[in-house]
Order: structure tokens, then C-alpha cells, then sequence
């Protein structure tokens, strides 16, 4: 089907990726596309190794063989945050939000500007910054909380936070991993709203075991298990196919 | 530069009686040789804030700081001694010219590498590059590689130890354990009279509130945030396209960079330098100062430097077996229940009273704080 497409036509090409921890193949000669403006779930059993998938493409494992293509470029080459400013972004599983700094600062340091050692000494906090922050901090329903530490936030606001940090690096590739977990049903509707209105315009790869969240955000999911693709297509081609009903979707 | 956004209110309080007590009360009240006790521990403190950079700010914990300590006293007492070592002073020795520690050890020429010490203009680049560079070489070596935490911590602390033996193994070119001593004169203006002492002291206190300044300035650019971020998310931080490793290199280089300028004072003020200023107990000592002064603090390093070294002197006079179970006891005792230091004391309990005695005097100051507060007293202050 892929026979005669060249890598470049996908934001994301993923190829014969492979990863291997002491002879354990996490990651299993793995090979898929993400095309512009493509919402794509990842779904699996645990230890599929959906997240160290996430985590080969944002460079924090290195592959062991294989390559992963992003507009063309080669990522499994770059380290991490060369890999960031070439618009990938990710959000981990468990909330990393910086608690000793305002929601503010949070966001603040996060805006693509003053990178480097020097930059960030000579970094302003202006209007463009401001406007910014504030815009992304209304979209992640913390505008009220811009100057309150990181700390005293609730799990889902930190989850919140977190996207909202990503956002406003505005990567074309964003990844998220299980952004619902731990949430609560109100927070759940809230977070899928938000993840609609972020998506415009770039690509999503998110990790998701919420079927009812699968669902609703989806344009295609990939089925993972053993390190390898068991299933991919719209989610009523994968919920249908035999094989995903056996290991994953029949328990 | 000090306005109200330079320094919050807490922190211009912290400042203006620093300055008020180090550039008065103490002047005024202490007798020069007092002062120059001051002075010694003053030197510390310039470690100490460059530790509150690096371990408060940053979460590096460097027990080899004492190294960079030594290097700028070693380049300042290289200065002094070459000037002391005239062919006039040393003409009893069978090569005249060479300091005193080299003719004992038959060495007949000036090593190459302490030829620039005969100009105090390269004596001072070298007082501010040379510890910076060898901070960068550890950093990049170090922190490249990912290696951190208390690995880091246990590599700074060899790097100390090797540093003593290459001092005391190299005695021909170092002074040996006994290190450079009888330091006289700086560009012929004798460093050793009570009014020379009194003048450096006070240069000295310049110059460490150009650094707290300097230190205050970086904690407040983004990179300062960077730093407290990178202590708690180091991988979120990279996540959002920032090289930790060179935040990190950044950070060691300020704290070394502090610590020379501490070390040549010192050399200053004391007259002369010795490897038991550079090994792994003087390290750990500096670490002390900053854990008890609140590592988090810039003005609680300088108080803790200060507070901890008085007691040192005071109890070393008359117990001086004792002094050693005392700072031990001192740091289990802030590591167990003041985490935050003095500092943290200080905010938790007592300046809660001083913000309530300014807010009882005018209303309008009151609610312009209260909107402040929130944000600006609790973090920064620390």
C-alpha cells in the first residue's frame, strides 16, 4: 500500500525502528506514517511499548536500528532538545510541571525565544511573551491561576499545564502520552475540548487507553503489541479486526 | 539598578542591613584584628554564593569547590610572592630572583607558567579565567555525559583530593604543604599594616556586593528560572529545547568563577595560601556555610558564612577538639529540621512580623503588597 510513496510526503515516517534492551526487543522492526494535520492513537496492552515509542522519536531512547523521518529530516541523529526545535513536541505520562515557579514562568519558559545560555540571560519579558502566555493560559482554563506556584495546582490542571506548555511551543508534531489518566469525568470532557482546539493545524500522536476518548479524537489508530503493529486504520476497522479483539479489545 | 523590581521588599531588607551591618556596624565596632577575622570569613562567602547558584538554584552539588577557592589564591600568591622575590630580598639564595620555596628545592629557573604573574593585570584575567575554565572542562567532561546528582558530587570531591596532592607532591613550583607564605607587597603597597587591612576590607566588601548583585541579577533572568526548573524536571526542561548540559556548565562556571574572586581575597587578607585551603574538608565546610545560611538564599550564604565561621573561632579558642563534632552536629542538625537554613527561619517566622510591622503604617502600602505578595515574597526570598 505504502510501495511508491516517498517519506517526505509524511510529517512523520517511521521505518524498520527497532530498539533493543539487553536482547529484549521493546520495539520490533516498526514501520508507520503520520501525515500532516493527522490525529493518530497509539493503543496496546501494557508493555506494548507505545511509550517507548514516544520516547524514541523525542530522542530519550536511542534506536537501536531503523529511522524515524520528520519533514524529511533524520531525528534519531539529533539530541533532545535539537529534536524540540524541530517542532516535535511531548508530553509525558505523569505531569512534569515545574512547582517551585508560577503557572506564569511555567509557561514562560516554554516560548520558543532565548534557547541558549545567552539568550535566556537576555530573555525579555515582553508584550509578545505576555500576550502569549496569556492566550495559551485561557485555553487550558488557567488564566485565574497565572501567578499561583505550579505546586498547589490540581492533577488535572498540572495535566493542563503541561499541554499547555507544549502549546505554546506550537510544535507540527505533539505527542501526548495517556494526557486523560487520572482525571476526572468533568476534566476528561474538558481535556477532550481542549484537545480539539489544539490540533488545529498540527499533527497529534497520542498514547490513550480511554476507548471513549480514543473514539471521539481519532483519525486513525494504531494497534501496538509486542513491539509490533497489529492493526492500523480508522478505529471501526480496528475495533472489528479479529487479531485486536483477541489480544487487546476482547478482555 | 536597586529599585523595587531589582530587589522585592524582603529582599532590599536583606540587602540594606547586609550592607549596614558589613559596612558599618562591623567596621565600626570591631578591632582591625577582628575586622580581619570578618574579612577571612567574608572570603568564604563568595563560595558560598556561587554554591547557592550551582546546588540551591541549580540542584549541582559541588564538594570541590575548594579547588577553585585555591586556584585564585594560588594566582593572587603567585603575584605576591613573585613581587616579594626581588633579586634585592632574595640575594642570600644561590639563584636570587625565584621565590624563597623554589631555590630550597634546587630549582634554578623561573617555571614558564609563572612568568605572567609578574603582571598583576594578567594576574587578575588569570584570578577570572583560569578557575572558569577548568569549572568548563569538569562541566562539559561531566555533564555532556549526563553524569549528576551525587555522582557529580563524588567526582568534585576526588577532583579536591587530587588537587591537594598535585599541591603538595609539586612543592618546587607550589610551596608544598606549607604552601606560599611571608606575601608582602601589592604593586609596592605593603598588604601587611592594620590600615592596609582595614582598606581591603572594605574593598573586599565591594566587591562582594558587586557578586550578590551579579548573583541577583542571573536568578532573575529567565535563565535563573531555567535553573530552578531544570532542579526539578531536568528532563522537562530539555523536553522544551533547552541543553541542559550547558545550563548546567553555565551554573558550575558562575559558582567557580565566585569562589576564585573569594579565594584570591583571601590570599589578600590573610598573606598567604596553603593547600588546607583546597582539599576535601575546606570543600565540605564551604558546603556547611551554604546549608546553614539556606541554600536557596543569596544573603542567607553570606549570614550562614558568617554565623558559622564565628563559632567556629569562637569554640576552636577554647575547645579545639570540639569544633569538628560541632559542625558535624550543626549540619545534621539543618539538613534534619531547617532544610531551608537560616533563611528559611527567617521567612517561616520572623519576616511575617516585619511585613505586619510595614503593612500597620500605611494602608495603601498594604494593598499594593497584598497584590504582590503572593507572587513575589515567597520564592524569591528564600
Amino acid at each position: 500500500m505504502l510501495v511508491g510513496h516517498q517519506p517526505k510526503d509524511f510529517l512523520l515516517a517511521v521505518e524498520g525502528l527497532t530498539v533493543s534492551f539487553d536482547g529484549f526487543k521493546a520495539v520490533n522492526d516498526l514501520s508507520f506514517y503520520v501525515e500532516e494535520n493527522e490525529i493518530r492513537v497509539i493503543i496496546g496492552p501494557n508493555g506494548a511499548g507505545k511509550t517507548t515509542v514516544l520516547d524514541l522519536i523525542c530522542g530519550k531512547t536511542k534506536a537501536t536500528s531503523g529511522s524515524i523521518q520528520f519533514r524529511g529530516t533524520e531525528l534519531t541523529k539529533m539530541k533532545e532538545n535539537q529534536i524540540v526545535q524541530a517542532g516535535v513536541g511531548r508530553k509525558f505520562q505523569t505531569p512534569s510541571v515545574y512547582e517551585d515557579l508560577t503557572v506564569f514562568e511555567n509557561l514562560e519558559i516554554c516560548f520558543p525565544r532565548g534557547r541558549s545560555v545567552f539568550g535566556s540571560l537576555m530573555f525579555q519579558r515582553d508584550a509578545a511573551v505576555r500576550e502569549r502566555v496569556q492566550e495559551v493560559a485561557e485555553m487550558i482554563f488557567l488564566k485565574d491561576r497565572l501567578d499561583m506556584y505550579a505546586a498547589v495546582l490540581s492533577h488535572g490542571q498540572k495535566q493542563w499545564l503541561e499541554i499547555g506548555m507544549l502549546l505554546i511551543q506550537d510544535p507540527d508534531l505533539l505527542m501526548l502520552d495517556e494526557p486523560v489518566a487520572g482525571m476526572s469525568v468533568s476534566e476528561r470532557a474538558k481535556t477532550a475540548e481542549l484537545l480539539n482546539t489544539i490540533i488545529k493545524n498540527r499533527s497529534v500522536l497520542v498514547i490513550e487507553h480511554d476507548m471513549k476518548f480514543v473514539e471521539d479524537i481519532a483519525h486513525k489508530v494504531t494497534v501496538l503489541h509486542q513491539g509490533q503493529i497489529l492493526s492500523e486504520g480508522t478505529m471501526e476497522k480496528v475495533q472489528n479486526d479479529p487479531k485486536v479483539i483477541e489480544v487487546y479489545l476482547g478482555h | 539598578m536597586i529599585n523595587s523590581r531589582f530587589f522585592n521588599r524582603s529582599e532590599l531588607i536583606g540587602f540594606l542591613s547586609l550592607l549596614l551591618l558589613l559596612a558599618v556596624i562591623l567596621p565600626f565596632f570591631l578591632d582591625t584584628f577582628r575586622l580581619n577575622l570578618v574579612a577571612k570569613y567574608l572570603t568564604y562567602s563568595f563560595v558560598a554564593l556561587g554554591l547557592v547558584m550551582c546546588w540551591g538554584y541549580g540542584g549541582i552539588l559541588s564538594l570541590g569547590q575548594g579547588v577553585f577557592f585555591g586556584l585564585g589564591g594560588y594566582c593572587m600568591a603567585m603575584f605576591l610572592k613573585l613581587e616579594a622575590s626581588s633579586v634585592a630580598n632574595t640575594k642570600i639564595q644561590s639563584t636570587p630572583g625565584i621565590p624563597d620555596f623554589m631555590d630550597w628545592n634546587q630549582i634554578t629557573s623561573l617555571p614558564l607558567f609563572w612568568k605572567p604573574f609578574h603582571s598583576l593585570t594578567l594576574t587578575i584575567i588569570a584570578i577570572l579565567v583560569v578557575p572558569t575554565l577548568l569549572a568548563f572542562i569538569i562541566g562539559a567532561a561531566m555533564f555532556k555525559r549526563r553524569v549528576g546528582g551525587v555522582y557529580f558530587a563524588i567526582i568534585t570531591q576526588a577532583i579536591a583530593a587530587i588537587a591537594t596532592i598535585l599541591i603538595i607532591g609539586q612543592q618546587g613550583y607550589t610551596g608544598g604543604i606549607n604552601g606560599m607564605t611571608d606575601l608582602r607587597t601589592l604593586n609596592g603597597w605593603d598588604i601587611r599594616t592594620d590600615s592596609a587591612k582595614v582598606i581591603l576590607y572594605f574593598f573586599e566588601v565591594a566587591v562582594l556586593f558587586a557578586c550578590i548583585i551579579t548573583a541577583q541579577f542571573i536568578r532573575l533572568t529567565k535563565l535563573g528560572r531555567i535553573l530552578v526548573a531544570m532542579r526539578e524536571q531536568e528532563d522537562r526542561v530539555r523536553f522544551s529545547g533547552y541543553s541542559v548540559a550547558n545550563f548546567k556548565i553555565f551554573a558550575f562556571c558562575a559558582a567557580a568563577l565566585f569562589a576564585s574572586i573569594g579565594g584570591a581575597m583571601f590570599t589578600l587578607q590573610i598573606g598567604f595560601m596553603s593547600p588546607s585551603f583546597v582539599g576535601i574538608v575546606p570543600s565540605i565546610e564551604m558546603v556547611i556555610y551554604t546549608a546553614v545560611g539556606g541554600r536557596m538564599s543569596i544573603f542567607g550564604a553570606v549570614y550562614g558564612t558568617l554565623l558559622v565561621n564565628y563559632a567556629k573561632t569562637m569554640l576552636s579558642e577554647s575547645f579545639p577538639e570540639l569544633w569538628l563534632f560541632g559542625l558535624g552536629g550543626l549540619f545534621i542538625a539543618v539538613v534534619l529540621f531547617f532544610p531551608n537554613g537560616l533563611s528559611g527561619i527567617w521567612r517561616d517566622h520572623v519576616a511575617r512580623h516585619v511585613d505586619r510591622l510595614f503593612a500597620m503604617r500605611s494602608s495603601a502600602a498594604r494593598k499594593a503588597w497584598a497584590n504582590k505578595s503572593s507572587v513575589a515574597d515567597g520564592a524569591p526570598a528564600e
